[in-house]
């Protein structure tokens, strides 16, 4: 199966409550969905962000609009107001995971590809 | 005429504010598009406690202060009663907030304007019996839809709160209109979703848009949302003409899930909603229909949020050029807490960050051979912050952090002036000429005998 970096195939978006981020990963498609939905694993998760999440990780499934969610414990250098981070709200938390590499059946990996921003120089 | 809530017309509900801090210009949009209620969402947990640091410092402050600029752009439609304005700017203070809402009246001689304020949701004073902190700064339960409503049926013009539900402040004027049952789970569940969708202001019309951002027609001018809610509790989301900004399944999908958890449980003071069961159908021209959602009782309990002082921190700066800049800005932040550690400061906690490298990234950055190891970034700013519970020993770390200057690594340098924009006085310097003897003629030597 070919592999595929997370940012070709999902958008995602962060947010925070107290310590905890919450992140969602958005595919394009039912057949996207269903390939994250089999690679993208709260263990996968919690191992991607190393040190950066000390808590648990849960995931949750939003079929309806082929999204997976995750929360992040301990996961904001003790949340917003007294972090020490410069993200003290994990606002590129999502990004972050769009960093994750994962195996993909050869039809998703033939529409995959999201666009990148053209830089303006 | 038609009035909200009547058959066959939806209750039009304007998201005028995301958070302290956001854009008043499109407000103005929004009431000229026409909006039953104007509702503006202040808080979050970060501007309660930006609140409370305010309220320590004068005890007539803490709730929101730009509310003024709200009341006075919505004031030519509230005294007509084309909008109502709802509001939970009050933070921790609504009472002040009502205060300065009728000085700003007074003030421009305005009369007639109904202003009711909502109070309850501070709980310090309860502190002990709830087995909450004795320091707390803050403490608030998280209050519903309720006493909005209760404040519209008295025929309130503005409604000023503390601490509600983000979504609560939109599900009120919905049941105020439609009249839904406090047990009527899917419909509160709808009015849920609606208000989830509208609280973020320009998060749901193409801001933080994950996908093709750049494509985001005309952000200058981004228009906040509008939420068309019918009686069944169908929204179609969408926002004023000729605005900026996109309203699509995509930019309306990413902000359903945002800050929620269990998205099968979203959990609000009136109403359990689940958003697994939400239908978005993209109608085209900025409107994306929202149905489906579902709901169960409301929880038990209100959520609470409570803050208490943790002490100290500082923090510093420094960006490196190349070659080297990686290994030149981890250097200057071990001199720098080195020297600290060398005068024995109490020092509880750092933190270091390479920005350039994985100030964000963390350990999410692939730092192998491969990537980022083999590559000299062009710059590098190494930032190194501090935590410590005595507020004179941040202080002494951040005096002591000069003589990085002029012996610590090379190519030492700034990255920029003030850090949130704040003005700072720049100063012109420029050399000069003057002859000799005139200066020489106004030098004087006094001596007093003491």
């Amino acid at each position: 199966m070919p592999r595929i970096q997370l940012r070709d195939l999902c958008g995602a978006r962060s947010g925070d409550k107290g310590d905890i981020s919450d992140v969602s990963l958005f595919a394009d498609d039912a057949a996207a969905y269903e390939a994250i939905r089999a690679e993208v694993t709260a263990e996968r998760v919690r191992e991607h962000f190393g040190t950066l999440v000390q808590g648990p990780v849960e995931r949750y499934e939003a079929p309806n609009v082929w999204a997976l969610k995750f929360v992040l414990h301990d996961a904001l250098g003790g949340g917003a107001p007294r972090s020490l981070r410069a993200d003290n709200l994990g606002k590129t938390f999502g990004a972050n995971l769009l960093r994750l590499w994962i195996d993909v059946p050869d039809d998703v990996a033939a529409g995959a590809g999201r666009r990148k921003a053209p830089v303006p120089r | 005429m038609t009035e909200p809530g009547d058959a066959g017309r939806p209750v039009r509900l304007g998201g005028g504010q995301g958070f302290y801090g956001d854009g008043h210009e499109p407000v103005a949009a929004l009431l000229e598009a026409g909006v039953d209620y104007l509702v503006c969402e202040a808080l979050a947990e970060l501007t309660l406690a930006i609140l409370a640091k305010d309220r320590l410092r004068d005890e007539a402050l803490g709730y929101t202060r730009d509310l003024p600029r709200y009341v006075a752009a919505a004031a030519p439609y509230l005294l007509d009663g084309r909008t109502r304005l709802i509001t939970n700017a009050g933070g921790i203070n609504p009472v002040a907030a009502g205060r300065a809402i009728a000085g700003l009246a007074k003030e421009a001689g305005v009369s007639g304007l109904r202003v009711a304020t909502v109070v309850g949701d501070d709980v310090r004073p309860r502190a002990a019996e709830l087995g909450l902190p004795d320091d707390a700064l803050f403490a608030n339960a998280y209050l519903g839809a309720r006493p909005i409503v209760e404040a519209l049926a008295a025929g309130a013009d503005v409604v000023v709160t503390g601490r509600v539900a983000d979504a609560s402040l939109f599900l009120a004027p919905l049941v105020h209109e439609h009249g839904w049952a406090w047990d009527d789970w899917d419909r509160l569940a709808a009015g849920v979703t609606a208000g989830h969708l509208l609280e973020c202001s320009g998060q749901v019309t193409g801001g933080n848009y994950s996908g093709a951002w750049w494509e985001n027609p005309d952000p200058l001018h981004i228009g906040f949302p509008i939420g068309e809610v019918a009686a069944d509790g169908t929204m179609v989301l969408t926002k004023p003409e000729g605005t900026g900004g996109m309203v699509t399944f995509d930019t309306v999908r990413e902000q359903l899930l945002y800050e929620v958890h269990d998205p099968a449980r979203y959990l609000n003071p009136d109403v359990v909603a689940d958003f697994t069961t939400v239908r978005l159908d993209d109608l085209g021209d900025d409107r994306v229909r929202v149905s489906g959602a579902t709901g169960g009782p409301a929880p038990h309990t209100y959520k609470g949020l409570v803050c208490t002082p943790a002490g100290w921190a500082g923090e510093v700066r420094f960006g490196y050029s190349w070659p080297d800049a990686e290994a030149k800005a981890r250097a200057a932040l071990g001199f720098v807490r080195g020297r600290a550690e060398a005068a024995g400061l109490a020092v509880d906690e750092w933190h270091e960050e390479y920005f350039g490298v994985n100030a964000y990234g963390g350990d999410t950055v692939d730092l192998g051979p491969r990537a980022v190891g083999d590559l000299e970034p062009p710059e590098v700013i190494g930032r190194l912050a501090w935590r410590a519970a005595d507020r004179d020993v941040v202080a002494a770390v951040a005096r002591d952090v000069g003589v990085l200057g002029l012996s610590g690594p090379p190519t030492i340098t700034g990255t920029g002036r003030a850090r949130d924009g704040k003005p700072t006085q720049l100063l012109s310097v420029e050399p000069f000429f003057v002859d000799r003897s005139s200066v020489d003629a106004g030098v004087r030597v006094d001596l007093q005998a003491l």
